[in-house]
């Protein structure tokens, strides 16, 4: 089935096109699935986050929330942006720029009964990828603070 | 003295740059004046190498006179660092861009015989008209060179987490990567100007791309193992943009590789082999853009500049804009290549390449979609490893069962018989899979990237059946044993998805734990000293059976600038690697945190494999064909 120069040459460019769409189509499919993957306290309490899925969670750390477990390698505290808060449980090291009325971000699931159970916490100005929201919510915070 | 001679060195360059690209576009007019345009691109690349070297010099004495050098360095560090500084920062990063950019002009205008004169001119042109915007970049928006008076009398340090010898080497290595496919970049300009599209020009590119693979290979797999030990999060791959970014033209030029074997056996895919080349370049400009821009917030975006942003984002789209503008106006006169049967070798290569543009799809929409969100409606979302997972895992599979048969098919035409000889490696992934049911727990996902990788490890010796070893040539070794490298691989990650052991405690010294198939016992913490840091240190001893080894993790503190650092101890065995980080101090326990990952080191052999299969192609291709006449332009092979 060798097909004529002129005819391959459409063949192949309509397979280019439909690889084309196919990529766009399969990573809009993927995207609106796990694009809502940055929540916020508020969009929390406000029920504006699924339970069960993988999601990161960025505010502050509330002041006076971080407690120690007995274990010695897990850590509860309370993240906040000023308008909903959001308890989180983690186990494992922190970072060691994780502190108290400071920027984080937890990477876990949302339990049902509305505690965030986190496999790993990022801290402001950590090693690691920060997303870019972090920025404009510390800032937003620390306004907030001072008005308060 | 020295940072006034290597601004004049840069000044020059950029002279000469715009000298070339004017002899180049002059051509033919211009009579015997028009071969001086080799000599003008070797002497460009010399004097860029010069500014270079000059800023490396500034760099190894301290010199706090240059406001870049005070911003990054600083004398207590050790010679390493001072030395790789150079380019651990914006200016000295795209200076090194340049440079390799006008060395690769420079090295194709020494070497290249075999292409009509008129097409190299033109490619020396479009190389010179690349280094222009980026010259002009270096010299009004990061001049390297810019003085500090007064000069203090210490500068700054490097960020700790650059002080690795991995990542000293990192960058270069990826921006050689980076670079080389700009050579691919101008060959494809330079044959559209000059319509001459065809073998000549894909055997003229393939070493550049398999160079600059080859770089780009060894730069990612390095930077995944430098993440895996000195982040201490014991992961290999994060999805983060700039990882991305350097996987993107990865991927374009894996399409570009073995499309332009294509054209250069069979004079098909013409077309498809230019766009390529242009988009693999534009793909290392968008990397550029992307950590250089600060428009993605992550480590590697040190310098965070709206305005240095914008201007690579115009280069981008004035170079992208105009190749493909210049590939519309002329493709429809490109000739048409040779036909072939969808099931033959070609078949293969073009179902290879569409899912290779598939996966380069995904990723850039993930990449960057959060960007173009932002822009339109400024709200702010982020795209993350849940999704780029889900969407290339499958993709990564079928590209897996593709190679499989690809390698045994012949050109052109190709019927059923030869692939009976797939029945082998078939039956081995069966066989593989059902093995998996041994362990009930592990997830669909590691169980068929074992069975897969088993089966095509078998697979890729295939193509050496009946051959005599001694007389196949290289790069048939090279294919093998990057597809090898591609099951290795494979293998190492689904095993480490799979069989990974976790154990995390506070522990006190005497205490004894257990991860995977050894007992780990906690002797206790010391301080250390070191050249520019203090920290504390684990000791640990790990036995199992009856061999014993010491881990001594570190928790690292930097004074200048003021941050803190995990040394993560690990031990690596030939079924896996121990590793092992101390954290924070509880009361009077410490924080440890064990794995046991098995044949985890499998990840970067496997790397490895894939950039010395394409070393060995490179090599067999350029003794291959040094002295081989060329074809005649154009004709169907």
């Amino acid at each position: 089935m060798t097909l004529a120069p002129k005819h391959q040459r459409l063949v192949l460019v309509l397979l280019a096109v439909t690889a084309l769409i196919g990529a766009v189509l399969l990573a809009m499919w993927g995207l609106a699935d796990r694009a809502a993957y940055f929540r916020t306290p508020q969009d929390v309490t406000a029920g504006r986050a699924e339970v069960g899925v993988p999601l990161r969670l960025g505010g502050m750390v509330k002041a006076g929330s971080i407690k120690r477990q007995p274990d010695g390698v897990s850590v509860a505290f309370v993240m906040t942006d000023g308008v909903g808060e959001v308890p989180v449980r983690f186990t494992g090291i922190v970072p060691d720029l994780f502190k108290e009325n400071s920027g984080a971000v937890a990477e876990g699931q949302l339990q049902p009964g509305g505690t965030f159970v986190a496999d790993n916490i990022l801290a402001k100005h950590d090693e690691r990828y920060m997303p870019p929201q972090m920025g404009n919510q510390a800032a937003e915070m620390m306004t907030w603070e001072t008005v308060k | 003295m020295i940072a006034e001679a290597g601004l004049a060195a840069l000044w020059l360059a950029f002279a000469l740059a715009l000298l070339q690209f004017c002899l180049a576009l002059a051509g033919n007019r211009l009579g015997d004046l028009k071969t001086l345009v080799a000599p003008v691109a070797v002497a460009q690349g010399l004097l860029t190498l010069l500014a270079f070297v000059l800023l490396i010099w500034l760099f190894v004495r301290t010199d706090t006179s240059v406001e870049l050098v005070a911003a990054n360095s600083h004398s207590a560090k050790p010679f390493i660092y001072r030395f790789s500084g150079t380019w651990g920062n914006h200016e000295g990063s795209m200076l090194l861009w340049v440079t390799v950019l006008s060395a690769a002009g420079a090295l194709l205008a020494l070497i290249e015989r075999r292409l009509p004169e008129a097409s190299l001119r033109a490619t020396l042109g479009a190389q010179a008209l690349l280094a222009l915007g980026f010259f002009s970049f270096l010299l009004i928006a990061s001049n390297p060179f810019t003085r500090l008076d007064p000069a203090p009398p210490q500068g700054q340090g490097l960020n700790p987490l650059l002080q690795d010898p991995g990542l000293a080497f990192h960058p270069p290595t990826l921006y050689l990567g980076y670079v080389g496919l700009s050579v691919a970049f101008s060959l494809a300009v330079g044959a559209l100007l000059t319509r001459e599209v065809g073998p000549a020009m894909a055997r003229a590119m393939r070493p550049w791309v398999l160079g600059a693979w080859v770089l780009l290979t060894i730069g990612i797999v390095a930077g995944s193992y430098w993440a895996y030990y000195e982040l201490g999060w014991g992961g290999w791959w994060f999805w983060d943009p700039v990882e991305n970014a350097s996987l993107m033209p990865w991927l374009a030029a894996t399409a570009l590789l073995h499309s332009i074997n294509v054209l250069a056996a069979r004079g098909s895919l013409r077309a498809w082999t230019v766009m390529l080349a242009v988009v693999a370049f534009s793909m290392s400009m968008i990397g550029t853009f992307l950590v250089r821009s600060g428009i993605l917030t992550s480590v590697h975006s040190f310098a965070v500049d709206p305005t240095r942003g914008s201007f690579i984002l115009g280069l981008l789209i004035f170079y992208t804009g105009g190749a493909l503008l210049l590939f519309a106006l002329r493709i429809a006169s490109v000739r048409e290549g040779a036909r072939f049967d969808p099931v033959s070798r070609e078949g293969a290569l073009v179902a290879n390449n569409l899912i290779l543009s598939v996966i380069l799809g995904t990723v850039f929409v993930g990449t960057l979609y959060p960007v173009a969100v932002e822009a339109v409606s400024g709200e702010k979302i982020s795209v993350g490893p849940p999704y780029f997972n889900a969407v290339t895992g499958p993709l990564v599979l079928i590209l897996a069962a593709l190679l499989f048969i690809g390698p045994l098919l012949r050109w052109r035409k190709d019927s059923r018989p030869n692939l009976r000889r797939i029945a082998g490696p078939a039956l081995v992934t069966v066989a593989a899979f059902g093995l998996t049911f041994l362990d009930p727990a592990m997830g669909i996902l590691p169980r068929l990237g074992l069975a897969f990788a088993a089966g095509l490890a078998t697979a890729s010796f295939l193509p050496l059946a009946g051959r005599d070893l001694r007389r196949t040539p290289l790069t048939i070794w090279g294919m093998v044993i990057s597809h090898l490298g591609i099951a290795v691989a494979m293998a190492g990650a689904a095993s480490d998805a799979a069989f990974t052991r976790e154990t995390l405690a506070a522990a006190r010294p005497g205490q004894v734990l257990g991860v995977g198939p050894w007992q780990v016992r906690f002797n206790g913490v010391d301080p250390v000293p070191g050249p520019n840091w203090t920290a504390i240190e684990g000791h640990l001893v790990a036995t199992r059976g009856g061999t014993s080894i010491r881990l001594d993790p570190q928790s690292r503190y930097f004074s200048s600038p003021a941050t803190e650092t995990n040394e993560a101890a690990i031990a690596t065995r030939w079924n896996g690697q121990l590793y092992t980080v101390i954290g924070h101090r509880e009361g009077d326990r410490w924080q440890l945190r064990l794995w046991w990952k098995p044949f985890v080191t499998l990840i970067w052999l496997g790397g490895a494999l894939i950039a010395l299969g394409g070393l060995l192609a490179m090599i067999g291709r350029l003794r291959r064909e040094r002295g081989r006449p060329l074809p005649v332009s154009g004709a169907a092979v």
